[in-house]
């Protein structure tokens, strides 16, 4: 029951900055991902929230009292590790209670925490076991009890799924997200898989080289990426990214690719881009939103003649790549279209889901 | 066709070769085997023979000397136990062993943490500093140690053992513990921290119960170097009553009567039954402990 | 005004309270000294003061009243004993150290041959003479070696071989000794080795099978490299210990027949303790050190290297 405050927030490891000045404000019980790739300061981030890492500059504020030099265990937060950092020689239970035992609850009291927690997880039968007993999915659940127990202001996850293999990793999500609306608690969840980040957030911080690129919703940042990184690292398979030169065309403007392909740039968004004019941009454009050709494809489609390199049908989609700019590019096609390699195909692309993105900047226009 | 079975020929020929091969390395192993096995047994072997037989048999020269032909007797176990030294100088090696193993453990314990994980000036230089006192043979020390000893008024009692034996024991068992103590993932310190744990807790909730296996190997070489020690006692112990089993059995026991060969090697097999008995028990953790002296860096 | 010293008030505050927990968490360097202390004691006072010492005192005098400075050492270089002690420590050493290695590879290759279900038992059967004191096996090797009851002995009459003078004749003496050494020693190289042995993928002997590598050409080009180290380290390690060995000279031989078994460790605690010239016995000693040094140097390098590798 508490919300979170990064003021400034640095941190120097022998000379190389690793988090260089982060503001993130996040709300009561709200659950906040840390998404980037790796060494991109996410867990360091993290780190300095739980403790484990001293703060170089900046604070830390939870629940509005400024931490920075309270040692973890006094900050009331609960943390879940990568490898779970389950102790192997206790059992379930003891694993759970050993903070508790540490600040010496009542017996009783420990005991019911443990058992009610164990309730919510669904391991109510594993905790007479030793962690090796158990399967990975299994030990997750006990290092999410563990946090549990502690009845603690704020949780945090240093990419707990990445020990999972895939299939397992989907379950677990769901089963984080269903814990979370149980146990509404703040929640801050490091990850660098982008597919975790949209799905359990309520907002999503992207993080590259130490900085924060975007803070938004899952949708904010899918549709409305500021940056050329984040157009990149969110969705999957990523944004292509077209060489085009932005000019002036039927009274608007356009992206024009090559010869054949221009992509009308909607009017709304033409005066913020008319400065632009004449110069080398790149074209961000999703692979769903260059499919092939329909009946209600309206003035917006733009027609785009391919030959397809490789052809991966996925059952409910196919992908398609083919070379254009000297780039390979993605294309999300229905099944129906049945395209295959060499022979051409003509595909739409929709001019209203197309960015814009300065590449001296990388900045999305 | 014709090619398919000219290849499921070659294939079931190749086969037949590697089985033959395999059966060959395997009967050369099991001959080998059974020449080594001879080879290490037959003199614990003999021993036990010669401490079973009458003396009278033992000076026979006529019978076979590997099997025993006139009949068992537990004479000289008796005479060992109620005749001679030797249950004193049980009690004092068992005396000498238990404060040693517990001195050693908590010594090595203490420093393998701070080393593993509490990272201060000097550390790196101190746990190789540990290394290569590890390698430093009794047989280079004892003579200056005579000296020290003498000074601090310890010779001629078991006590001085107590004091220089963990000159043997500490640096090895430290070294091990260390690589036990760095095997142990930084999470779990961690997750101890932010659950309230302070360092003696985490020492002793956390690492010692996690590093058991470690523990008990390095506990098993502290004793087996202990019990086993031969120079520091025979150098610094003279009186009877506090001499430890290995000085007394072979100091002792050789005097009296021409034949003491059986109440030698009665003496001898009592004295070194308490190893081979943990290592019978404890074999994967004494191995364990062999190897990792060399492996864990 | 009253915020301004609020301000303060709280500034101060935080100033004191960050002192707290990281520098305790700093402090972990003084907690981590604390706990090093006995190990620091142990070291200095037992070991390293010692071997000062040592250095100290091999340049006095008999009675230890009088600064002799090298003359010790340049008595030793004199006696024909002492060169016989350092002909024989370096023969022994060596060959007692190559024969535990052979055997001990030989050994494990065999156990690790065999279907892993009795490699248990025969590696226990195996150890037992590491296992038992060797000041107590060697009682049993000299009742072996005993003149006139000599159990080996009989054997060989048995098939027709005289009688050898196991520990009387100098030559016999020296194989006597290098062989318990080696029964004693052999089995710690057997463990090593098997451990290294059950490290190798087993991966690369198939893919070697399927190149056409008989059992040699594998052995040569895939065991022995991937062994490497830990047969240097094994073999370094046992070098140190071989040389500096005491109790199976002292008790089979007590150096003899006339001196032509003696070691470093032996002759120095005849030299030192038995005719109680402590600054002699010092300096016979500490003749080990430099080639002690020496192996400890190769040893660390080795093992740096292999926790690089790791």
């Amino acid at each position: 029951m508490a919300d979170v405050t990064l003021n400034k927030l640095v941190k120097t490891f022998d000379r190389t900055e690793a988090v260089c000045g982060i503001d993130l404000e996040i709300a009561n019980n709200e659950f906040v991902v840390l998404v980037g790739p790796s060494g991109c300061g996410k867990s360091t981030t993290l780190r300095m929230i739980a403790g484990l890492e001293e703060i170089t500059e900046g604070d830390v504020l939870i629940g509005g009292r400024r931490v920075n030099d309270v040692p973890p265990k006094d900050r009331n937060i609960a943390m879940v590790f990568q490898n779970y950092a389950l102790y192997p020689h206790m059992t379930v239970a003891e694993n759970m209670s050993f903070g508790l035992r540490l600040r010496k609850y009542p017996k009783a009291e420990i005991k019911q925490r443990v058992v009610e927690a164990a309730d919510i997880l669904g391991i109510d039968d594993l905790l007479d076991r030793k962690p090796r007993q158990l399967s990975g999915g299994q030990r997750q659940r006990v290092a999410m009890g563990r946090s549990i127990v502690r009845n603690p202001e704020v949780f945090l996850f240093d990419e707990p799924l990445s020990n999972l293999d895939a299939k397992l990793r989907g379950q677990m999500r769901i089963e984080i997200k269903r814990i979370h609306q149980k146990v509404r608690t703040t929640t801050v969840y490091v990850t660098h898989d982008q597919v975790e980040a949209m799905t359990l957030a309520d907002r999503v911080v992207v993080m590259n080289k130490g900085r924060i690129e975007q803070v938004g919703s899952p949708s904010d940042l899918y549709h409305k990426p500021s940056t050329r990184f984040v157009a990149g690292f969110i969705g999957s398979p990523a944004m292509n990214f077209i060489p085009c030169k932005l000019v002036e065309a039927n009274g608007g403007l356009a992206a024009k690719v090559n010869d054949t392909i221009s992509v009308p740039i909607p009017a709304d968004r033409s005066d913020r881009v008319r400065a632009q004019v004449g110069k080398e941009l790149m074209l961000g454009l999703r692979p769903e939103h260059i499919r092939e050709q329909r009946a209600d494809d309206g003035a917006t489609g733009v027609a785009c003649a391919v030959t397809p390199d490789v052809v991966e049908p996925l059952g409910m989609e196919t992908m398609v790549y083919f070379g254009l700019n000297g780039v390979e590019i993605c294309a999300r096609v229905a099944p129906e279209a049945s395209p295959n390699p060499g022979t051409p195909l003509t595909l739409s692309i929709d001019a209203n889901r197309a960015h814009l993105i300065d590449p001296s900047s990388d900045m999305v226009l | 066709m014709a090619t398919a079975v000219a290849e499921a020929s070659v294939g079931a020929g190749l086969r037949a070769s590697l089985t033959r091969n395999r059966r060959w390395a395997l009967i050369a192993s099991y001959a080998s085997l059974i020449v080594f096995v001879i080879f290490f047994l037959f003199p614990p072997y003999y021993m036990l023979i010669t401490s079973l037989k009458t003396n009278k048999e033992i000076a026979e020269l006529s019978t076979n000397p590997w099997i025993i032909e006139k009949g068992i007797t537990f004479q000289h176990y008796f005479s060992l136990l109620m005749d001679t030294g030797f249950p004193i100088y049980f009690r004092n090696t068992i005396i000498v062993t238990i404060c040693v193993v517990a001195i050693t453990m908590v010594v090595s314990i203490l420093a393998a943490y701070a080393l593993s994980r509490l990272k201060f000036w000097g550390a790196g230089v101190l746990a190789t500093g540990v290394f290569l006192t590890y390698l430093v043979p009794d047989s280079l020390l004892f003579i200056p140690l005579f000296e020290i000893v003498g000074a601090l008024g310890l010779l001629d009692t078991y006590w001085v053992l107590v004091l220089v034996y963990p000159t043997l024991t500490v640096p090895f068992c430290t070294w091990i513990m260390i690589g036990y103590f760095s095997s142990i993932p930084k999470e779990l310190d961690e997750a101890a921290l932010i659950d309230g744990a302070n360092h003696m807790q985490m020492l002793i909730k956390v690492f010692v119960p996690v590093a058991l296996p470690g523990i008990i190997a390095a506990m098993i070489f502290a004793f087996t170097v202990s019990w086993a020690s031969f120079l520091y006692p025979l150098a610094y112990i003279f009186t009877e009553d506090q001499m430890v089993l290995t000085v007394g059995t072979v100091t002792t026991l050789i005097k009296g009567d021409v034949f003491h060969w059986g109440g030698l090697m009665a003496g001898a097999l009592l004295a070194a039954a308490p190893p081979v008995i943990i290592y019978a028990f404890l074999m994967d953790y004494y191995i364990a402990g062999l190897t990792s002296g060399a492996t864990k860096g | 005004m009253a915020t301004t010293i609020a301000i303060d008030a709280s500034g101060d505050g935080t100033l004191t309270q960050r002192s707290a927990f990281w520098l305790f968490m700093r402090r972990k360097s003084t907690i981590g000294v604390l706990m090093v202390l006995p190990l620091l004691a142990i070291i200095a006072g037992l070991v390293a003061y010692p071997a000062g010492y040592s250095m100290f005192l091999s340049t006095l005098n008999k009675a230890e009243t009088k600064f002799v400075g090298f003359a010790n050492y340049l008595f030793l270089f004199k006696r024909e004993t002492f060169w016989m002690v350092v002909q024989q420590s370096i023969i022994f050493a060596l060959v007692a150290v190559v024969g535990k290695a052979f055997i001990g590879f030989v050994a494990a290759h065999a156990v690790n041959t065999i279907p892993t279900k009795g490699q248990r038992k025969w590696r226990g059967m195996m150890l037992i003479p590491w296992v038992i004191p060797p000041a107590l096996s060697t009682l049993g090797w000299w009742w072996l070696f005993e003149p006139t009851y000599s159990a080996i002995n009989w054997v060989l009459a048995e098939i027709g071989v005289d009688a050898i003078p196991w520990l009387s004749d100098t030559f016999w003496a020296r194989f006597s000794v290098i062989l318990v050494n080696i029964w004693i020693g052999a089995p710690f190289f057997l463990i090593m080795y098997l451990a290294a042995l059950k490290s190798i993928p087993e991966e690369l002997y198939e893919a070697a099978a399927i190149d056409g590598a008989n059992a040699w050409q594998r052995l040569y080009h895939i065991t022995l490299p991937m062994m490497r180290n830990i047969i240097a380290i094994t073999v370094l390690f046992s070098i140190i210990v071989t040389f500096a060995n005491f109790d199976i000279v002292r008790v089979l031989t007590q150096g003899g027949p006339r001196d032509s078994t003696h070691l470093f460790a032996t002759y120095a605690f005849r030299v030192g303790i038995e005719s109680n010239d402590i600054p002699l016995g010092a300096s016979v000693s500490l003749f080990m050190f430099p080639v002690l040094a020496v192996l400890a140097f190769l040893i660390l390098r080795n093992v740096r290297k292999r926790a690089m590798e790791l």
